[in-house]
């Protein structure tokens, strides 16, 4: 192995752990110490307050419904887009990925001219039958469902691919179902993938912010998320709670994170 | 390696002679889940946006450059993308360093550095705002107050953009062979000589695709702007707090003209990427 010098070696080592300190670890280290300043009065002030605890489970909800959709989705058009020939399949594997490079900010603006109850494509009609999806929880979830669809999607496809499909024959060809075979062989070798797709999912639903502000109103108590209520706390002086908020987002985000950094070395073992 | 590819080549061949056609082709409970998701996908993704492209151009050519033409809008635009590109190039130097020294570099806490590049991925936007506003703001324990002006801004796209060129050149790098660089020290290369004609050139297409995520996410960016950059008009303000503003003051029409702007800047360097990663596996 060609040895790099030493003095080169622990100058970038030097290099890279203050940049990710100054950038990454100090600050979000910060909102830890900011939420305990007063020991738990922070986190206690912010559970008795009816408000953040309604956006707090409805960020739950809403996380957990759109994670439900995009797993079924994912899996489903993973399978379609692997072990089918139809025509547009390569179109489609291109528009799978669009989701990813939108902005937040137009992907609501976008659900909003279609479902906006007032002038948009289908929104006056639904709402002339009573369903609302704009500024409810519905609109909400699909918010969300559209910023994390690639997710699954992009780490089933390439498992897919790699355990290739001779399992898959021989239970055909020895009389098993579609449905047995799909539960029997295809979801046990892809349960990893899944898993990570759905941990990843589950972070970015939970942390939502510009798609959902746009399509939800903000409406406090009812359509108020838990991103929305640390902007809103931290612009009227109320910077505690905005705190403890942010400490319970930040830590479900980093449980994301380790919960796939613990997973990962283990899948590509087995 | 002459043995390798004679192995693998009936494999492959008959993987690939199987498919498609009979058994594949789609029977009729998948072309169902195909015609659902088909139907799901347009509703939430394809009609949206082009109901975004529609409503860009309800106002015809003129309305759309009456938009881009505002100062202010203008202004906006012109900041968005130069501290994209700026935070892009950032992104390259620091982004190919700190995978290199993952890869290459045995240190102990080199694994928390690894966990650490991922928090920006996934914590929410907001957060992260809030997040550096409590070290580089009013209430800085070092003293560093860079709130409401462009350096915050360059600061969270920074901070949002940190994994994307990591996670694209760090595999490039474990899979690089450590014997092509000896031959080249072995034969007498300088070690500049190796890195640049050696190391360089095979993770080019790596961190160009890295780069290229990093600068769409760039100039897509709103969540972490929100608290840290104060929003203000001709400074400060990005694409996406124009089109907030736009939504908010019951002009769709011209906020459709910037979304659909900011759509065609990330389909062309989506492209882009493809063309350069299309060369790059030919070449392989």
């Amino acid at each position: 192995m060609v040895r790099t010098p030493a003095l080169l070696r622990w100058t970038l080592r030097l290099v890279v752990i203050a940049y990710l300190l100054l950038l990454v670890a100090w600050p979000v280290s910060l909102v830890v110490r900011n939420t305990f300043a007063d020991g738990f009065d922070a986190l206690s002030t912010a559970f008795a307050d009816a408000h953040v605890v309604h956006a707090l489970e409805l960020t739950a909800v809403v996380a957990l419904v759109s994670v439900l959709i995009n797993v079924v989705f994912g899996v489903t058009v993973s399978l379609l887009l692997v072990r089918h020939e139809f025509p547009g399949r390569r179109l489609l594997s291109v528009l799978i990925d669009l989701p990813m490079s939108v902005s937040p900010v137009v992907v609501g603006l976008a659900l909003l001219l279609v479902y906006n109850p007032r002038g948009g494509w289908f929104g006056e009609g639904l709402a002339s039958s009573g369903v609302q999806v704009i500024f409810s929880t519905p609109g909400m979830i699909m918010a969300t469902v559209f910023v994390a669809l690639p997710l699954v999607i992009r780490e089933v496809v390439p498992t897919l691919q790699e355990v290739g499909d001779e399992q898959e024959w021989a239970a055909r060809s020895l009389g098993a179902s579609g449905f047995q075979t799909f539960t029997r062989i295809t979801l046990p070798s892809i349960k990893w993938a899944v898993i990570y797709g759905v941990v990843l999912s589950l972070a970015r639903s939970l942390g939502e912010y510009g798609a959902v502000k746009v399509v939800s109103g903000n409406i406090v108590g009812r359509t108020q998320t838990a991103t929305l209520v640390v902007e809103e706390r931290y612009q009227n002086f109320d910077q505690a709670t905005a705190y403890a908020t942010a400490f319970l987002l930040a830590s479900a985000a980093v449980a994301c994170i380790v919960v796939v950094a613990f997973l990962r070395p283990k899948h590509s073992v087995s | 390696m002459t043995i390798a590819p004679t192995l693998e080549r009936p494999g492959r061949a008959t993987r690939k002679r199987r498919p498609a056609r009979a058994v594949n082709a789609l029977s009729r409970s998948s072309s169902l889940a195909l015609g659902v998701s088909l139907v799901w996908f347009s509703l939430l993704v394809l009609i949206p946006l082009a109901a975004v492209a529609v409503q860009a151009t309800t106002g015809g050519w003129d309305g759309a450059v009456k938009v881009l033409s505002n100062p202010q809008n203008w202004a906006a635009l012109k900041l968005t993308l130069l501290e994209a590109l700026g935070v892009t190039v950032l992104n390259v130097v620091m982004g190919t360093t700190i995978a290199w020294v993952l890869v290459r570099d045995r240190f102990r806490g080199a694994a928390i550095l690894d966990v650490i590049i991922d928090i920006p991925f996934a914590l929410p936007t907001i957060v992260a705002g809030l997040v550096l506003l409590s070290l580089y703001g009013p209430q800085s324990p070092i003293e560093v107050n860079v709130a409401s002006t462009r350096a915050a801004v360059f600061l969270a796209l920074a901070f949002v953009t940190l994994p994307f060129v990591v996670r694209t050149v760090q595999p490039v790098l474990e899979e690089l062979d450590t014997d092509v660089e000896e031959a080249a020290s072995s034969l007498g290369a300088s070690r500049l000589y190796t890195f640049r004609r050696v190391i360089l050139p095979s993770l080019v297409p790596a961190v160009v695709a890295g780069a290229g995520m990093a600068f769409a996410r760039g100039i897509a960016e709103y969540g972490s702007l929100v608290l840290l950059s104060g929003n203000l008009p001709f400074r400060t303000e990005v694409i996406s707090v124009r089109i907030i503003s736009y939504i908010e003051s019951g002009n769709p029409a011209a906020a459709s003209v910037l979304a659909a702007l900011l759509l065609l800047i990330a389909l062309l360097v989506i492209t882009a990427l493809d063309l350069v990663q299309r060369r790059v596996t030919k070449r392989w």
